[in-house]
């Protein structure tokens, strides 16, 4: 679908007539990130982070299937090829930096897309299906980095996965068998190593195509923007390209000068040093802590410590950090405030920034040990991270009343729209 | 309406589990506070370093790398292994292919006997990688009151502040304070053991290995423990990244044609959009 005004695709040199007859894929581009798809014309920067999202998938698609070139997936050699790789390989270090922070860079871009989709309300009608495809390819994400995580065989490599496929053991009376499944053993092995790397190299391109669908999705009811106001008329929008191609060329540079400056001048920062330790089943770490992008949710897992009823604490968190994920997927039915946009809501408003303190809150204790205060901090968070989403959203849906809304786009951005005098008179 | 019931209930689920947890966690602390560790009260972070290798701008000195070499070979090597490390990599600290040659040759490493098929020795080739000092880790376990001296190639990127980790251990053998056995009678130092507070658990199984004097550098560099320490320090940074180097001179020219993409895209960008932007 596009709007009635959007360029159409007429190729005038012979050999793209051709191809348009044959496979109108020029016209497909043309119509998906081209001339063809017509944007509302006031996004602003927190619109950039969608296509930078596509360019880390690509990104480490690329380099991940470079490094699979050189990696060994056995417990025996595994850490010894990442070490080839860093030190042996021509190019190597740069290769597995470059697939480290890009992790890195991909989790912090996505997380600042579903904080614009929280703030903006880009999960509501008509875009419920962008948001519940963007929950898969989050929840995928998660599930390809952990495995990614694990294919170094360093000490963090093993425990986390002790420690990740542990939580099934909780699932009571099948969880043994189901953890046992999972890893092919009692504990991370050889077996486990191979399916984790066979699955890392197989979830990217899933990713891939949910992507796709969730790109496709888009294209039906078309961009939402920092209004929240639909496009009424032509002059709402501008074609994708060239002003949104130049658009997020910009936001493309700035982006790679800062995860450049990482991958070059601290590629470890992001990282934990007993990963550069071998595996060994003997040894426990210290504090077993996942990657960065975990904390908040490992924060939530490690809240509960308290059996309620004939609940066991240990389900109870595991049924909490998954539920923290899987309540995103009823957010647009759960907030029904008719206005999408956060600038007009101001009691959403204060609350979207308290979510953002708690989320901060619950990284910061998700990386910090398991200690007091540590615990009892992530214990309020993880409260109110409850009751943001289950109870507050739906609360001040009702209650809260709205700011008015601009006429259109073109009045948000211009201060007067042709269109609305011509409203206002007849 | 019913989905509000719904989504309040489940929301209160979760909020009063985990208040339950908070309000237990908290009784708990009141009633039985925790415990200060021994470990808690005296393990120190590592003291200050600083290396000709350090921020975006450093670059090895490789004189020290050739004498922090030394003290490996001479000292470190009796029991650390150096396995990611070949004799190769050292032309990377200065030495020429002959001056190479000879270091490999100078040790013996696992080979096989040409017309027996046994297991022995020969002389290494630059091409071997450093020979471990211990068959297996059971033997080195045997040989070390029953810890194993671990790999050094990637010690400085395997401890937080890794260098300032290794400088600060080398030289932070101590006696045990005094105010630590009043505090912790329990928590004397075992027999066999040494007091180190920058070590985790305050008692590593090495004994202090360097003393003043103990290496000659070629160079007429001083020996002191300290400055060995430091030389110690700056050769692991080279043998757990030794493309170090190399990422930062890599480095800067990328990030310089980032920042001129960067303003060109930016221009090209406020130029298309100049007139779709409000005018005030």
């Amino acid at each position: 679908m596009s709007f009635p005004w959007a360029n159409h695709y007429t190729p005038s040199h012979p050999v793209m007539k051709w191809m348009d007859e044959k496979l109108p894929l020029p016209r497909l581009v043309y119509n998906a990130v081209g001339a063809g798809y017509p944007v509302p014309r006031n996004l602003n920067y927190m619109w950039n982070f969608g296509v930078l999202a596509g360019f880390c998938l690509m990104l480490q698609i690329v380099t991940g299937v470079i490094l699979a070139m050189h990696y060994a997936a056995n417990a025996g050699v595994a850490f010894a090829s990442t070490e080839h790789i860093m030190r042996d390989v021509n190019w190597g270090w740069m290769l597995r930096y470059a697939h480290a922070n890009g992790a890195s860079a991909f989790f912090v871009v996505v997380y600042l897309h579903i904080f614009r989709g929280f703030y903006f309300g880009s999960y509501k009608a008509p875009r419920e299906m962008i948001w519940l495809l963007g929950v898969v390819i989050f929840l995928l994400m998660m599930a390809t980095a952990f495995m990614g995580y694990v294919l170094p065989w360093g000490q963090m490599s093993f425990w986390g996965a002790k420690v990740i496929t542990g939580l099934f053991g909780a699932i009571p009376v099948v969880g043994e068998p189901i953890q046992q499944w999972l890893l092919g053993g009692f504990a991370p092995d050889n077996a486990a190593l191979n399916r984790f790397f066979s699955l890392h190299f197989l979830l990217p391109f899933v990713i891939a195509g949910v992507v796709i669908l969730h790109i496709w999705a888009l294209h039906i009811p078309g961009s939402s923007n920092p209004t929240g106001v639909e496009v009424k008329s032509e002059s709402d929008t501008v074609p994708f390209h060239p002003y949104y191609t130049a658009k997020d060329g910009f936001g493309l540079g700035v982006f790679l000068l800062i995860y450049c400056a990482f991958l070059f001048f601290m590629p470890n920062q992001l990282g934990h040093p007993d990963n550069y330790i071998p595996a060994n089943p003997l040894s426990t770490p210290a504090h077993i802590v996942p990657e960065w992008y975990f904390w908040p949710f490992y924060a939530i897992l490690r809240a509960f410590t308290f059996d309620i009823f004939f609940i066991p604490a240990k389900l109870m968190g595991v049924l909490a950090m998954f539920s923290a994920i899987l309540v995103w997927f009823f957010l647009p039915w759960l907030d029904n405030s008719p206005v999408r946009s956060g600038h007009y809501r101001p009691m959403f408003k204060k609350f979207f920034w308290i979510l953002v303190i708690d989320m901060a809150v619950l990284f910061y204790c998700g990386g910090a040990p398991a200690e007091e205060p540590f615990v009892m901090m992530s214990q309020i968070a993880t409260a109110y991270y409850f009751l943001h989403f289950l109870v507050v959203l739906p609360l001040v849906a009702l209650m809260e009343k709205p700011k008015p809304l601009p006429f259109s786009i073109t009045e948000a951005v211009l201060g007067s729209d042709d269109a609305a005098k011509l409203a206002a008179k007849s | 309406m019913n989905r509000l019931i719904a989504s309040v209930a489940v929301g209160l689920f979760f909020v009063l589990s985990v208040l339950a947890a908070f309000v237990s966690g908290a009784y708990t602390a009141i009633t039985e506070p925790a415990q200060e560790t021994v470990e808690h009260a005296f393990h120190k972070t590592p003291k200050e370093l600083h290396l000709a290798s350090d921020g975006p701008f450093g670059r090895f000195d490789k004189q020290q790398l050739q004498r922090g070499f030394q003290v490996y070979s001479e000292v470190c090597s009796a029991c650390h292994s150096l396995k990611y490390v070949a004799f190769r990599d050292l032309e990377q600290l200065g030495y020429n292919e002959a001056e190479v040659k000879a270091i490999a040759a100078s040790k013996q490493v696992p080979g096989v006997d040409p017309n027996t098929g046994e297991a022995n020795t020969r002389p290494g080739l630059p091409t071997d990688y450093f020979p471990s000092p211990y068959p297996n880790d059971i033997a080195a376990r045997a040989a070390n009151n029953n810890a194993v001296p671990p790999d050094l190639s990637l010690m400085t990127k395997a401890r937080h502040e890794g260098p300032a980790y290794v400088y600060s251990l080398l030289t932070g053998f101590t006696n045990q304070p005094k105010a630590l056995l009043e505090r912790f009678p329990d928590a004397k130092t075992p027999e066999g053991l040494h007091y180190n507070p920058y070590f985790a658990n305050l008692n590593l199984a090495m004994a202090p290995p360097l003393t003043d004097g103990q290496v000659t550098f070629a160079d007429g560099s001083p020996s002191t423990v300290d400055a060995m320490s430091k030389d110690v320090a700056a050769f692991l940074v080279w043998t757990a990244e030794p493309s170090l180097d190399k990422r930062k001179q890599t480095g800067w020219p990328v990030l310089g044609f980032l920042l001129f993409a960067t303003v060109l895209s930016y221009l090209a960008y406020r130029n298309i959009w100049a007139e779709k932007k409000a005018k005030h």
